[in-house]
């Protein structure tokens, strides 16, 4: 009891002592772990449930037809299994603004009364009247837009009267224009010799089960008309779940990957400072074994202080991503479910895992230094790389340096260039799902938005992966610097050398990215069609890439090029 | 001063560095005056933490001083910007250091030729100088070795050709013997007599008396301050001897 207290006493001294060091971790691991716990909680969801309520809220139909001339669609209404219908109601298709916003809708033309078919279930205002619109729920939060506001349509005023759901709406956030109801005689008004009408007819079954194979009979094959089965429309609902889920696991191992990279170089500064913490305390008595678990046991603490904090963090973010706006056919949102034993498990075990697998081999190498060379801060040895020796003898001198600082340390080059693959894979997945969806208005995209948030994640662990990385080398070749100054290195030429040396592994890891992220959208997106983004685009990530890196590099190069060379060439031993 | 300044190839004046501020002002370097014309050897000797390495720092331009003035070779360099002063480091200046400071992923030709390398000569010409250098200092046989294989003195002898890879105008030692046994001492000790006999200006910071009385001028240091200077040899082509002359 009293070695563990030891321990722990020994660890949270150090913690508090290198506090800015703790909370950079702390925030490296808790981005992961809220990831994660996003990802497994999303996991949970399912939105059977709510379509069908919305279904029964709405008397949702079983088939929807959209198509023209009305005849035509009329026509499915005498098809065999149909026992009920309503319409066809016109549908035009004019173009909304509110607020500077321009977006195409379709306007579909109603009457007064209830439909025993598909009736939208208002969730604000009143239903249409001459003049009055009410807008689909999901649409209408897109656009910040409530019941009493004013729209225009093809230059028109119209009063917002409600806002609605519909089980009857085969919604694709990201290609379909946004859909609002209105009256018949306001909906053939608004149609126009390049947007003439067509007609949508809502159809019930005497079997429900049968709608697809009804779908699959009555399909017209030539395009002309659409038609949709009740089953088809909740898909489409729970793709989102679905998708999103996706994205938020993959986002977790990606960030989980990173956060490794980040403790592991961050591990690696640390213990390359603690080197005489490490002697004094074999010096006083303390076993290999000791010195090994306090150096686990920090890092235990801050992954167990993460993994509550993500825990919290994505227990709280959940709301967001299964809020009702993001589901247009339901009535209500799938919700969240709660946190499981499971979850916090398997999230404290990631947690865990990552402060492990970042910081044995560190842990297990300072135990095991002897005691004399600990004392004397001995730096451990760097490696030798003849080749990069001779071909940078031709290179200038920021060139150099930064690739010799380059060959000193393969694990950490490996580190820096896997974190920035990531990276770039990841940016470059997003502007292949860009690209093979195409936006159908402002913000309409759910999965979309999940993306990016995982990638500003990605993209902000990966900047403290490059100080971090950056900081460790500045360290780690003080003297190297130091002495480079001493024999007529200017301190600009160090500083390039430094951020050279973050730059050169940052450029194959871009380039990795780019093929990397085309095959992890191939992998995860079932066979969807994929279209490449144009190589600008490819090669201004890598170019973007490289900047960043230089930038972020700079400030941390710059401050330990002008480190007194003097100072660090009398306290370094050789 | 200027005239002054170009009888000598390294000179000091009123030259000061402090450290803190009021109470705690400590003068690491106060109020030198040093003057070393070309091909003299000076060795400066005093107890620890007297200022002798702060003032070989501030010589080499390592270091910026409180006050006073250096020249070096009619140049006054205590004013000169830090680009202009890694020049001076690179080109008039070369650093022996007590540690070695070799790089330790390095072999030794390489480490004698890095200051050449940054200094911008092509890599030929800046390897067969190394070699050259590395012959020298009695090495051309350990070029390949990488100095964890090399003993403490050969290492000090890599470190010694390392300063000489730019004809430097004046070599600044500081306690080139500080960690070598006495057969490797004594190598060091002939090399550079061999240098002193070439006419190199040497400037030496060391606790060894079999050091200092290779120089031709020897000066007690103490708290920052010069406080005795004893002329060993009567000049630059005079050999190691017995002091000449004590000045109070």
């Amino acid at each position: 009891m009293g070695r563990i207290l030891l321990v722990c006493r020994l660890a949270a001294r150090d913690l508090r002592r290198r506090s800015g060091e703790a909370v950079l971790l702390l925030l490296v691991i808790t981005a992961a772990t809220t990831t994660l716990t996003l990802g497994l909680i999303l996991h949970g969801v399912t939105t059977s449930a709510s379509y069908q309520s919305t279904q029964a809220a709405t008397a949702g139909p079983d088939v929807v037809a959209w198509g023209g001339p009305p005849a035509d669609v009329m026509a499915l209404a005498h098809a065999q299994g149909v026992i009920g219908h309503t319409g066809p109601y016109p549908v035009a298709s004019p173009v909304l603004r509110v607020r500077g916003l321009t977006v195409p809708v379709l306007a579909e033309g109603r009457d007064q009364a209830p439909a025993p078919i598909d009736q939208p279930k208002l969730t604000q205002g009143t239903w249409v009247g001459n003049g009055a619109v009410v807008l689909e729920r999901s649409f209408a939060d897109t656009l910040g837009i409530r019941a009493g506001d004013s729209v225009t349509l093809n230059g028109r005023p119209f009063l917002v009267a409600g806002i609605a759901v519909t089980a009857a709406n085969p919604t694709d956030p990201p290609t379909t224009p946004g859909l609002l109801w209105l009256t018949r005689a306001d909906a053939r008004s608004l149609a126009t010799v390049a947007h003439p009408l067509s007609f949508t007819l809502n159809l019930k079954l005497a079997d429900p089960a049968e709608a697809p194979a009804f779908v699959s009979a009555h399909a017209a094959g030539d395009g002309t008309g659409i038609l949709w089965s009740w089953e088809f429309i909740r898909g489409l609902d729970t793709q989102v779940v679905t998708n999103e889920q996706l994205v938020m696991l993959v986002g977790s191992w990606l960030l989980g990957l990173l956060a490794v990279a980040s403790v592991a170089v961050l591990v690696g500064g640390r213990m390359a400072e603690q080197t005489r913490r490490v002697g004094l305390l074999k010096a006083v008595g303390g076993t290999p074994g000791l010195v090994a678990a306090v150096l686990l046991a920090e890092y235990l603490i801050l992954a167990l202080i993460a993994a509550a904090a993500g825990l919290a963090a994505g227990w709280l973010a959940t709301p967001l991503l299964t809020r009702p706006s993001l589901f247009p056919g339901l009535a209500r949102a799938p919700g969240a479910p709660p946190l499981t034993v499971s979850t916090v498990a398997l999230v404290v075990a990631a947690a865990v895992a990552v402060a492990v697998a970042a910081t044995l081999v560190p842990a297990l190498r300072a135990a095991g230094t002897s005691t004399v060379q600990a004392l004397a801060d001995a730096a451990r040895p760097p490696r030798r790389r003849a080749r990069v020796i001779a071909v940078s003898a031709r290179l200038p001198v920021p060139l150099l340096l930064g690739l010799r600082l380059v060959a000193r340390r393969p694990r950490r080059v490996v580190l820096s260039g896997a974190s920035i693959a990531i990276t770039v894979t990841t940016i470059v997945a997003v502007l292949v799902y860009r690209a093979s969806n195409a936006s159908g208005g402002p913000g309409t995209d759910p999965v979309g938005q999940v993306m990016l948030v995982v990638t500003v994640a990605l993209f902000v662990l990966a900047a403290i992966n490059a100080v971090f990385i950056t900081w460790a080398t500045v360290l780690d070749a003080r003297r190297s610097s130091a002495l480079a100054r001493a024999l007529g290195a200017n301190s600009r030429q160090v500083t390039a050398g430094l951020s050279a040396a973050q730059v050169l592994p940052a450029l194959p890891g871009a380039m990795v990215g780019i093929p990397a992220g085309i095959a992890l959208y191939a992998a995860v997106s079932n066979g969807q069609t994929l279209i490449i983004p144009p190589t600008w685009q490819l090669l201004a990530v890598v170019a973007g890439t490289l900047l960043v890196v230089a930038g972020l590099t700079a400030i941390p190069s710059r401050v330990g090029a002008r480190r007194p060379m003097a100072e660090i060439l009398q306290s370094e031993t050789a | 001063m200027s005239d002054t300044g170009r009888t000598y190839m390294l000179l000091a004046r009123g030259l000061r560095k402090e450290y803190g501020k009021g109470e705690g002002l400590v003068r690491a370097v106060d109020e030198v005056d040093l003057e070393v014309t070309a091909g003299e050897t000076v060795a400066v000797m005093g107890p620890s933490g007297c200022g002798k390495s702060t003032l070989l720092h501030l010589l080499g331009g390592l270091d910026r001083s409180s006050g006073g003035e250096i020249w070096l070779d009619g140049r006054r360099v205590d004013q000169l910007g830090e680009r202009a002063l890694a020049r001076l480091r690179r080109d008039a200046v070369g650093f022996v250091f007590q540690a070695f400071h070799l790089m330790d992923e390095l072999t030794a030709v390489e480490n004698v030729e890095l200051p050449a390398l940054l200094a911008g000569r092509s890599p030929r010409t800046a390897r067969r100088q190394a070699d050259g250098l590395l012959e020298q200092v009695g090495l051309a046989d350990r070029a390949k070795f990488l100095p964890t294989a090399l003993s403490g003195g050969q290492r000090q002898r890599v470190a010694i050709a390392r300063s000489l890879a730019n004809d430097p105008l004046v070599v600044l030692a500081d306690e080139p013997t500080g960690n070598l046994d006495s057969q490797a001492t004594l190598d060091v000790l002939r090399l550079f007599d061999s240098l002193h006999a070439a006419g190199q200006t040497l400037v030496i910071v060391t606790h060894d008396s079999r050091i200092a009385a290779t120089a031709d001028r020897l000066i007690s240091m103490r708290d920052g301050a010069f406080i005795d200077e004893t002329r060993l040899t009567g000049g630059a082509t005079g050999h190691l001897g017995a002091p000449a002359r004590i000045k109070g």
